[in-house]
């Protein structure tokens, strides 16, 4: 285990790590009698690539979803930013600076590219409707200054010349990849990327990993991913939290999750006698 | 080929959103503005006025705020009528309780209560969706004939239980009651329409429209990058029946000067606006317009040439502009479920390469 202490840590590649921005403590999901997470607890600190992994059915989506409140825990705390986090409705998770993206891709399918990055600065966005009526003047300066970041994230994703296509004629890689401007159009503290190379070719896999290096490396961005592709992960990720049935049953650097002994046989099973 | 982007830079962030990015587009809209300004009010008489130009005025902007909930919020609705009534009522009383205030004032107030009675019926919008939301405004819908039929604080006690429209100038030109000028009342209704539309405009191109996409689109989405759903659907009720009850105080004050309520703001009105919203292209400003021009001319220009130029009877032409209106109707919604906008835009995609095929 690296020596995870209040200043932050060291990473295997040299990066310096801050410290905590999330920390879950011993979180317990119930639906009814079925138990999705049990009294699990990590931390997410300022600046690192944190996954979360495990088979199907482990509970990580569920892990993600109370993060970005659309779960409320019945057990344990969420603390965020050096404080407790009461129960919240999704939107206002968002407007504390978590941006996430989905699994199955939520663009809104009858916007094009641009309007679809442009819901990501809705946050900052804050004339009433009375100045937006009028347009001229603070809602138009508004939107230019908007645009000026998104065109920065449209850039740095190189989607310029899907600007104005709509998004339900993209192919499925793009639509991932503008799903992720707009998480990123947000400014995000911490963001959330669950599976976000499903379904993927190997070509779009090594760019999408591009991109969130990238956004890791340029922006600072502190980034949670969910991944069933090992090699991705292990490459990609500076900690590993690997769960199983709803437990964590691992915690570490890629490294050391490689030899943990419970997680090679919550992959490969274990023989029973 | 005068049909070009080519050519036509944009510098700058403003001139790459405007509403007509295309040279051409935008010569058109300025040119269609001055004829209808500066044109049409010498040409026009009573009958075109009354037949074709009102209706279509006054339906465009119902279109447009029923689009703005419906095409651009997705949240259905089935109480137009029920919402143009409260703006002509609204409107009738304050007309009548503050006869020196200009008209003008009290259609825009108008349109202000109706927004707030909006409002009110849009509530339930938080907890359902689609066919049950349709409905919970039915109930709107019925409720508010109702009202306005059995109170008669509403009609101010008058034995008929209709309302009429007082005698009402603006700039000392006359433009309720029965003294009116075709063009003055034309004018005037002119001025809300335009104004209508570009504030629909200007609120569905920016954050406050994006949001209501957002929410029609993917609710979960919307709210997770930090749309909150309630003031999102509400907002869109509340404009939508600002515009819709202008739209009821500009059908009743200006167009018909008496109203029964049962009558002129029945649920037929609301399924008629619905119709217009959904041939005209749902979420397109332009498709309001197309769909009121559509409905409003159709039933004309049938008549005319049934009646007129065939010599039908009037009461089997009218029963067969049912049955045609109604098929066309049908037709459209396989043929195009997009709606007039979106032949309107392929036709435009088309124009841009022609007469080059690639």
């Amino acid at each position: 285990m690296l020596d995870a202490s209040e200043e932050g840590y060291v990473t295997e590649d040299g990066r310096k790590i801050g410290g905590v921005l999330m920390e879950m403590k011993n979180i317990t999901l119930r639906f009814g009698g079925v138990k999705a997470i049990t009294d699990i607890s990590f931390d997410i600190r300022e600046g690192e690539i944190r996954a979360i992994i495990g088979p199907n059915g482990a509970g990580k989506s569920s892990m993600l979803n109370v993060i970005s409140g659309f779960y409320v825990p019945q057990e344990g705390e969420v603390w965020y930013k050096g404080k407790k986090r009461p129960p919240m409705k999704p939107y206002q998770v968002a407007q504390l600076g978590i941006a996430r993206t989905f699994q199955n891709i939520a663009l809104f399918e009858g916007m094009t590219v641009l309007d679809n990055v442009m819901t990501g600065r809705l946050n900052y966005m804050k004339t009433n409707l009375l100045q937006q009526a009028f347009w001229k003047g603070s809602a138009e300066k508004e939107e230019t200054a908007n645009r000026e970041v998104v065109e920065k994230v449209i850039d740095f994703l190189e989607i310029q010349s899907i600007r104005k296509t709509p998004v339900a004629r993209l192919p499925y890689g793009l639509k991932k990849r503008v799903e992720l401007a707009r998480a990123l159009a947000a400014e995000p503290s911490l963001l959330l990327l669950d599976e976000p190379m499903a379904g993927m070719n190997v070509e779009e896999k090594e760019d999408m990993s591009r991109f969130i290096l990238d956004v890791n490396d340029e922006f600072g961005t502190t980034i949670a991913l969910i991944e069933h592709d090992m090699g991705v992960v292990m490459d990609l990720s500076d900690r590993v939290v690997v769960m199983d049935y709803g437990k964590k049953i691992g915690d570490g650097t890629p490294s050391e999750i490689r030899s943990n002994q419970a997680v090679i046989d919550a992959y490969l099973g274990v023989a029973h006698d | 080929m005068l049909y070009r982007e080519a050519g036509d830079f944009k510098t700058s962030y403003v001139e790459d959103s405007q509403t007509f990015p295309i040279k051409f587009d935008r010569y058109r809209y300025y040119f269609v503005l001055v004829f209808a300004f500066a044109i049409v009010p010498f040409v026009i008489n009573d009958y075109w006025v009354n037949a074709i130009f009102m209706p279509f005025l006054i339906y465009s902007i119902a279109a447009i705020g029923l689009n703005i909930l419906v095409g651009y919020c997705g949240q259905v609705s089935l109480g137009t009528g029920g919402f143009m009534a409260v703006g002509a009522y609204a409107s009738y009383k304050l007309m009548t309780a503050f006869p020196d205030v200009n008209i003008f004032f009290h259609i825009i107030a108008a349109g202000g209560i109706t927004a707030l009675v909006g409002v009110l019926f849009g509530l339930p919008s938080l907890r359902i969706k689609g066919f049950y939301l349709a409905v919970a405004t039915l109930a709107a819908q019925f409720f508010l004939v109702w009202l306005f039929n059995r109170v008669s604080w509403f009609y101010n006690y008058s034995a008929s239980g209709q309302i009429n429209a007082p005698e009402r100038s603006v700039f000392g030109v006359e433009v309720t009651g029965a003294n009116t000028e075709a063009w003055a009342t034309y004018l005037f209704c002119l001025v809300f329409t335009v104004a209508c539309a570009i504030i629909a405009r200007n609120l569905t191109r920016g954050a406050q429209g994006r949001k209501w996409m957002a929410i029609r689109d993917m609710d979960i989405a919307a709210e997770i990058i930090g749309v909150d759903p309630l003031k999102a659907k509400l907002s869109a009720f509340a404009v939508s029946s600002f515009f819709v009850g202008i739209a009821g105080a500009l059908f009743f004050a200006v167009y018909l000067g008496a109203v029964e309520v049962g009558e002129a703001f029945g649920i037929q009105k609301s399924f008629l606006v619905l119709f217009m919203v959904i041939i005209g292209g749902l979420g397109s400003i332009f498709g309001s317009f197309a769909g009121a021009a559509f409905l409003v001319l159709l039933p004309v220009l049938l008549k005319n040439t049934l009646v007129g130029a065939l010599g039908w009877p009037t009461d089997l032409a009218a029963h067969l502009e049912f049955m045609i209106v109604g098929a066309l109707i049908i037709v459209f919604l396989i043929a195009e479920p997009h709606g007039l906008a979106q032949l309107w835009r392929v036709a435009k995609e088309k124009l841009r390469l022609w007469p080059f095929p690639h």
